[in-house]
């Protein structure tokens, strides 16, 4: 209600504005002119003319030039009389009694919001309520731990927080900030681990495996890192390696553990199909091999891609086919010579580069 | 509260304005003084208005309001208060709101002080100013409303652009505007004096302060600008011909042309014809100004507004303005009644080839910075037009300007005797020689055109000297004669001294930059040295520091001359958390007028860190002379005395010359 008061107020002093002159008795009023200007500068040339900071032939010659313009000036002011209009003034006041107020709030009602109140900081830091949503403490928290960017304890509270909102790369940083400014522990490595990968999609990069082997080696027993592991082996196409890792985990681990089921289902999915995504017929055509087989008809495929790639080197999909391929196999130095061709194929195309860098973080290759 | 009644503020300003746009006029045509009347107390009303809006959006930048979008959008509730404030007009709609609020200031000045001006005039010019006032308050409040609120308000803000946190956005954009808007005045007196048709000596001199007013600060705002680009980009540059600055340049180019126009209509009624345009285009340069940088047609540090709507929302207010008031030029000049002739070796035909020079100057100005653009526009290719185009026409245009400059302010009105006047400057021509052999026998490297350049510029300060020297009669006279005769001088004398004398130690300052300056860029690390025009700087160390809303990491440097040191320089990079940005904070050790500036880029994975160092000689000469030129216009504005042209009778020039 005050609002609309104040509001009020002010409309009455912006018409109160309009009509005053309106409503003023007629007076001599000062008016300017022409005239009084030439006058001044008459007497302006006296004054020179006295200091001696101009000869008495100039200021003659002076005086006539403005005399001239006065005369002129003179004959020009005698433009028709004031008048007082009443009919206009009235139709004005009313304009501004009436318009003023329509054309404000016209304009106000569908650009104001008059129902929100004001939220000056101060105010809503003092009065912290339940309902405050958790962007808000997040916020307030990431504000002390700018101002104090040490506390690790800080930094360890944040950090899954922000994995949980989605803010992955905020958090891997805060997790980085907890382990460098607080102890080293496993189970925050293997955190970290986790949430790098969470931020490259759930691919297991060669940055978070570091993270997950240092947990291990600090801790052999870490589950996550374990886990985690097991999963960056399957990514990288040994599914033995991974079975063999979730087993021993499996065989280690207490009856009732609560992880059981989800190594569980990861070891029987890596014991089911082997290979990362084959093409379907080349899958239906593996079944029945021996190792030996299915492993020269992976060479003649990857083969295949690599001679098609010579060819045409557009395809980017094809080159990190190629090169997922080589690190399946466990041959980095053929993959790097792809990266290399690939990279020669691409030269000047900076869409596909751009495609082409972003899919190797996920290959581990860079490192 | 405070955010909707500053709203609602803005709102009954535009009210007000469009009252003011109107009853006036109507007044003027019933000759009703007390509609005429309405104009004044409808404008000062507006800047109380206006006034309280502004207020309010300072009042909640302050007080981290981030209920409102804009303070949201460009606060912070860490920063430090001066940022809190200057951040107000560090974003696009609270620097329009600071726009219209020094365009109601002005129009506020007139309503209180135009006493002097006959009523129908001040009718008209306060009319013509709601008109671009209520343009603009529509553009605000449609497309660019810094009231907007957010019904669900988020807890910190963004921050404000960190190359902006700086003390220099306290000053600059103030600056700029009040020079900007301040056109606006002579731009209403024009279109005023076109509506009633008669313009005259005496319309000359009421526009003359507002004209002054706005071109003092003007060039303050750009030098300014120009200074903080220096310090806070980490270029070491100092101009870059950037289209902004090149739309800043354009109405001061203008303006200063309209300030000697009219000083040749206010003495000789001559002229009045180009001055009224010169108005029309000083203004209309203005706009075009506000439009290249507020449309986002140019994407600069100043474009933080990239929406299309409110680009066009501004080019249709250009158009109509622009557009308007040359038609209406179009259709009244001719009706103007035309001044007297003149002799073309007298004071009028000295401003006249002044105006040449200025106006096609800022012809080049204005081609090289829309050409780009219109060639882009119409077939998508793009240009730049850099400094070397500007160096090759502008420097051409301004060698002769400034060999005109001295001979002036010595020639009579209506008919001047140039060898006499040549005859008086024979001292500064030899100061002028004296300093060239002086630098081509002492100083070697560098363009062979320095010493010339620098030679012109000692000519022009020291001709302005002459000028004074010959007007007090020094050396000729006594002392006590001397000194009643410097009294007795009128302002706007000394005024013209000094602003002349400061476009020839700008002058210095730029060839001396250009020409002399030296650099080292390279990598250093902790102990390291380098040596750089004579001076020795060496790195003490790095460390990391924590700002109120930044990270920085400082540098100490120790400079030493000849083994005995003069000085710690402190650069540093700053990164910014809320706007993930970084800026770099470069140290400046003044010596004389000559300074060190050393910025730091970025750090090297060996521990070291990218340096670049500068020796600037006689860099500061830059912005004095602009300070200068602005101190002569302050000076010219306190003379209330009027100046009257005294035409010298043809035959008795000379003899007078020695009876004095």
């Amino acid at each position: 209600m005050t609002l609309w008061f104040v509001f009020a107020m002010m409309t009455a002093a912006a018409i109160f504005a309009v009509v005053w002159p309106l409503g003023r008795k007629p007076r001599a009023e000062r008016e300017g002119s022409e005239a009084n200007v030439y006058k001044d500068q008459l007497a302006e040339v006296e004054r020179d003319a006295s200091v001696g900071l101009i000869g008495a032939p100039e200021a003659d010659a002076a005086r006539v030039e403005i005399s001239r313009r006065l005369l002129g000036a003179a004959d020009a002011e005698r433009a028709p009389p004031a008048a007082a209009r009443t009919g206009a003034r009235r139709a004005v006041s009313v304009v501004a009694l009436l318009g003023l107020p329509l054309l404000a709030v016209a304009f106000y009602l569908p650009l104001g919001s008059p129902r929100l109140p004001d939220f000056p900081l101060a105010e809503r830091a003092r009065t912290p309520s339940a309902t405050e949503p958790l962007d808000n403490l997040v916020t307030k928290v990431e504000a002390h731990l700018e101002k104090n960017p040490t506390d690790a304890r800080g930094w360890t509270v944040l950090a899954p927080v922000l994995a949980r909102l989605g803010r992955f790369d905020d958090a891997v940083q805060a997790y980085r900030n907890a382990l460098t400014y607080g102890p080293e522990s496993a189970e925050r490595r293997a955190d970290l681990g986790e949430t790098i990968a969470s931020a490259a999609g759930g691919v297991i990069t060669a940055e978070a495996k570091v993270e997950f082997e240092r947990a291990v080696a600090l801790d052999a027993n870490e589950v996550k890192a374990r886990y985690f592991l097991g999963l960056s082996a399957e990514q990288d196409g040994r599914p033995n390696d991974a079975a063999t890792i979730w087993r021993a985990m499996l065989d280690k681990a207490p009856a009732d553990a609560p992880w059981r089921p989800l190594v569980q289902s990861a070891l029987a999915r890596v014991t089911g199909a082997k290979m990362p995504a084959p093409p379907d017929e080349a899958v239906a055509a593996a079944q029945g091999m021996s190792e030996a087989d299915r492993g020269a008809m992976i060479q003649v495929m990857v083969d295949r891609l690599a001679t098609r790639l010579k060819q045409n080197g557009d395809d980017v999909e094809g080159w990190l086919r190629l090169m997922r391929a080589y690190m399946v196999m466990g041959d980095r130095d053929k993959a790097k010579g792809a990266l290399a061709e690939a990279r020669q194929a691409l030269a000047g195309k900076t869409e596909q580069l751009k495609q082409l860098d972003a899919g190797l973080k996920n290959l581990g290759l860079d490192g | 509260m405070i955010a909707e009644a500053g709203h609602y503020a803005l709102v009954l300003a535009l009210g007000l304005a469009l009252i003011q746009a109107t009853v006036p006029v109507l007044g003027a045509r019933l000759r009703d003084p007390a509609l005429m009347n309405v104009a004044r107390s409808a404008a000062l009303a507006q800047l109380l208005f206006v006034g309280l809006s502004f207020t309010a959006l300072v009042f909640l930048h302050v007080t981290s309001d981030f209920s409102v979008a804009n303070v949201f959008e460009n606060s912070h509730s860490m920063k430090p208060l001066l940022y809190k404030i200057t951040g107000v007009w560090g974003n696009h709609e609270g620097s329009m709101l600071l726009w219209v609020s020094i365009l109601a200031l002005f129009g506020g000045l007139v309503a209180a002080f135009g006493n002097n001006l006959p009523l129908s005039l001040r009718a008209h010019v306060l009319a013509v100013q709601a008109w671009v006032a209520t343009a603009f308050y529509l553009f605000i409040l449609i497309t660019s409303n810094p009231f907007l609120r957010l019904d669900d308000p988020p807890i910190e803000g963004r921050d404000l652009n960190p190359v902006l946190q700086d003390i220099g956005l306290a000053v600059h954009p103030p600056m700029l505007y009040l020079g900007y808007v301040g056109f606006s005045i002579s731009f209403s007196f024009a279109i005023a004096a076109l509506i009633e048709g008669r313009v005259d000596a005496a319309w000359a001199r009421w526009v003359r302060p507002w004209t002054l007013v706005a071109w003092i600060f003007l060039t303050l705002g750009i030098a300014m600008g120009s200074y903080w680009a220096y310090y806070e980009l980490g270029w070491g540059g100092w101009w870059f011909w950037d289209p902004v600055e090149n739309a800043s340049l354009m109405p001061w180019l203008a303006g200063t042309a309209l300030l000697h126009s009219a000083v040749v209509m206010e003495k000789r009624n001559a002229l009045k014809v180009w001055t009224i345009l010169l108005s029309i285009l000083t203004f209309s340069l203005s706009l075009l100004g506000t439009f290249l940088v507020r449309s986002g047609v140019l994407t600069s540090v100043h474009a933080f507004a990239t929406d299309p709507t409110r680009g066009v929302f501004i080019l249709l207010i250009l158009c109509i303005f622009i557009g308007g008031s040359l038609s209406l030029y179009a259709s009244r000049a001719s009706s103007l009644k035309q001044g007297g002739l003149f002799a073309p070796i007298s004071r009028e035909g000295a401003l006249v080839l002044n105006n040449l020079f200025l106006t096609t100057a800022c012809a080049t100005v204005f081609i090289g910075t829309l050409y780009p653009l219109a060639l882009e526009v119409l077939t998508g290719d793009k240009i730049s037009v850099g400094a070397p185009f500007f160096n090759l026409t502008f420097g051409p245009l301004f060698v002769p300007l400034l060999l005109a400059v001295p001979f002036g302010p010595l020639l009579a009105w209506k008919r001047g005797d140039l060898a006499g006047a040549a005859q008086r400057l024979i001292a500064a021509g030899v100061a002028a020689l004296i300093a060239m052999a002086l630098l081509w026998s002492f100083v070697h490297g560098g363009s062979t055109l320095a010493p010339l350049a620098i030679g012109l510029a000692v000519f022009v300060i020291a001709g302005a000297g002459v000028d004074l020297v010959e007007r007090i009669g020094l050396f000729r006279n006594p002392l006590g004669i001397v000194w009643r005769r410097a009294r007795g001088l009128p302002r706007s004398t000394w005024g013209t001294a000094f602003a002349h004398a400061g476009v020839g130690v700008a002058l210095i300052g730029i060839v001396c930059e250009t020409t002399w300056n030296s650099e080292y860029i390279g990598t250093m690390s902790a102990g390291q040295s380098a040596k750089l025009a004579g001076y020795e700087l060496k790195l003490d160390g790095l460390q990391s520091r924590q700002g109120p809303n930044f990270r920085e990491l400082l540098a100490q440097f120790t400079v030493t001359e000849a083994g005995r040191p003069i000085g710690v320089m402190n650069p540093s990079k700053r990164s910014f958390a809320a706007r993930g940005s970084s800026t770099s904070e470069a140290a400046l050790l003044t010596r004389g007028v000559s300074q060190l500036y050393v910025s730091l880029g970025e750090p090297a994975a060996d521990g070291g860190i990218a340096v670049r160092i500068y020796h600037k000689p006689m860099v500061l000469l830059i912005w004095f002379g602009p300070l200068l030129m602005a101190f002569g216009g302050l000076l010219s504005l306190s003379d209330r005395r009027l100046r009257v042209g005294a035409p010298k009778p043809a035959r008795q020039a000379r003899g007078l010359q020695a009876a004095e």
